[in-house]
């Protein structure tokens, strides 16, 4: 569906009625964030236009759109990492569990709505720092040892690093860094998980694990992922959206997206047609 | 072979030869300068040069044990002094600062930089001394410590911007607040380079005479405490240098000798600690 036709909607919107944004199947579940009249500016440059769309709760939502299209910073400005970037400007209303994230203060908020990158960015520290990280920082009163653990074997990692904890994080493989920094995303505990393009810069192998990963995380939290791998979200998410020039074209269940497109445009480009 | 070919692999053979005689110059001239030092100034060294006090003029012996204690001193005070400043500053620059101030701070920086040493010595002298009415370790060391500001902050501030951005935004996208990722991701990823600026600076202030003339001035005897004036080893240099004493001369090319090899312990126990840790790979 085009966004510049969805019915407007309230700003004191509840999860249970924010279904109704997209078709009957996402109308039935309940919503972990609520994207609506989104507008966004870098500077005079509006680069999203009116996007309104829901994230579902335990399900994995793909962004999907050629390069250029708005989706990584659509993804960016669900933790507001946009505000990092000067100039940067957000008008509309994006809300968590029924409240506003932008009247939040932004460090809770990144500790509910945590981040994995396109390239591994782990610390200069060993494995262990990296993922104690965020307990620390965030003055965590869990044991940290047994936290670190628990978040390294939910990235499928503890096995490959369980003897060596302590060496540097740059020691790793490209494929174990990123998981590495899933597993410091997954150990402060955090609601939503976003994910921008976080395969790109991995061979198949590694990229076949952490899709596997991300499929099995679903019970942990809710997943938003950018990728322009058109595959790779009809591989792993729940739903799609799909955007162009920063306007959201079609957000729908993914087998439908993928097999019943409703708009010519979503049709053209998971055919291969451009992008 | 073509003559053609031949002329390229001469060419490339030559400029080869050249790249390596040049860097072979660079480090060749500091060996000169140490075995020049170990040459004149070796024989003089011995356990008094360290611990006994410069003699009256005719007697021969004695050391330097107080212009040692005397840079040292000031080097203490000159690092408590600038490197804070410079450091501090240089965060300001590299995470707060808008550009227009970052860089009117970055050119006077540089132009602090460049004003000569002598200059800093007379505004340290009518800004410490002449109030004090008296030189002093403390007035050294601020002459010293000025310099090293403009040189530790400018380093400073290239090392935290080389760190790079997805490392603030792997620690702002896990809750840190703007501190806590100055302070437990991007100086300690840039630690090793703010250090080797620091030891430039260090390194480049232990050396300096002309600013301690007005300052620190000189002493035949220890400087108790902060507040008398103070022998140092570049000023000792100096003075025996000049001196038409023979022994003079050979005590102050041992004095340059321990200057220089002072500078070296201490960049070599930096390098050691330099080596601990993990650093950030090259991108």
């Amino acid at each position: 569906m085009h966004a510049s036709v969805r019915p407007a909607v309230s700003l004191n919107i509840t999860p249970s009625q924010t279904g109704a944004i997209g078709r009957e199947p996402i109308a039935a579940l309940p919503m972990r964030m609520n994207i609506s009249e989104l507008n966004f500016f870098y500077g005079p440059k509006q680069v999203l236009f009116d996007i309104g769309m829901g994230v579902a709760a335990s399900k994995v939502t793909a962004l999907i759109g050629p390069s250029g299209c708005g989706k990584s910073t659509l993804l960016r400005t669900l933790n507001r990492m946009h505000e990092t970037v000067r100039n940067a400007r957000l008008k509309g209303e994006i809300l968590l569990d029924g409240q506003s994230i932008l009247a939040q203060d932004v460090t809770q908020l990144r500790r509910r709505v945590g981040m994995v990158f396109q390239r591994p960015n782990p610390f200069p520290k060993s494995i262990f720092e990296n993922v104690a990280y965020g307990l620390r920082i965030n003055g965590s009163k869990l044991p940290i040892s047994e936290a670190v653990e628990k978040s390294l074997r939910h990235a499928a990692l503890w096995d490959e690093v369980k003897d060596h904890l302590q060496k540097s994080a740059y020691e790793l493989s490209g494929g174990q860094q990123q998981r590495l920094c899933i597993a410091r995303a997954l150990a402060v505990e955090p609601e939503v998980l976003l994910l921008d393009e976080p395969c790109s810069a991995l061979d198949p192998i590694s990229t076949a694990k952490i899709e596997e990963l991300l499929v099995q995380l679903k019970d942990l939290c809710t997943i938003v992922t950018v990728t322009h791998n058109m595959q790779q979200a009809a591989r792993i998410s729940d739903f799609t959206a799909f955007l162009l020039t920063g306007q959201l074209i079609e957000f729908s269940p993914t087998p439908q997206l993928f097999t019943t497109p409703g708009d010519a445009r979503t049709e053209a480009y998971i055919t291969g047609r451009f992008g | 072979m073509s003559p053609r070919l031949r002329w390229r692999k001469f060419v490339s053979g030559f400029m080869l030869a050249m790249t390596g005689v040049c860097a072979l110059v660079a480090v060749s001239v500091l060996f000169f300068i140490l075995g020049y030092l170990v040459y004149h100034g070796g024989t003089s060294i011995n356990w008094s040069f360290f611990t006994k006090l410069p003699t009256p003029v005719g007697e021969t012996g004695g050391g330097m044990a107080n212009a040692i204690v005397g840079s040292a001193k000031l080097l203490l005070a000159a690092s408590l002094l600038g490197v804070p400043i410079g450091f501090l500053g240089a965060i300001y620059l590299a995470e707060f600062s808008g550009s227009k101030v970052a860089f009117v701070v970055r050119y006077a920086a540089d132009l602090l930089n460049g004003v000569p040493s002598i200059v800093i010595g007379i505004f340290a002298y009518s800004l410490v001394v002449l109030p004090f009415k008296h030189f002093s370790t403390l007035a050294g060391g601020f002459a010293l410590g000025l310099m090293m500001v403009p040189i530790t902050l400018r380093s400073t501030e290239e090392f935290l911007l080389a760190v790079p951005r997805a490392l603030r935004e792997a620690a702002m996208a896990l809750g840190a607040s703007k501190w806590k990722t100055i302070v437990t991701v991007i100086v300690p990823a840039a630690y090793r380079g703010i250090l080797t600026a620091v030891l430039l600076a260090f390194a480049r202030v232990a050396g300096e005479t002309a600013p301690l003339l007005f300052t620190a001035f000189g002493n035949r005897y220890w400087s108790p405490g902060w507040n008398q004036p103070t022998a140092s080893l570049p000023v000792m240099i100096f003075t025996y240098a000049v001196a038409p004493y023979e022994d003079w001369h050979r005590q102050a090319w041992a004095a340059g000798l321990v200057l220089l090899g002072l500078i070296l312990v201490i960049n070599i126990v930096a390098r050691a600690i330099l080596a601990r840790g993990i650093a950030v790979p090259r991108a």
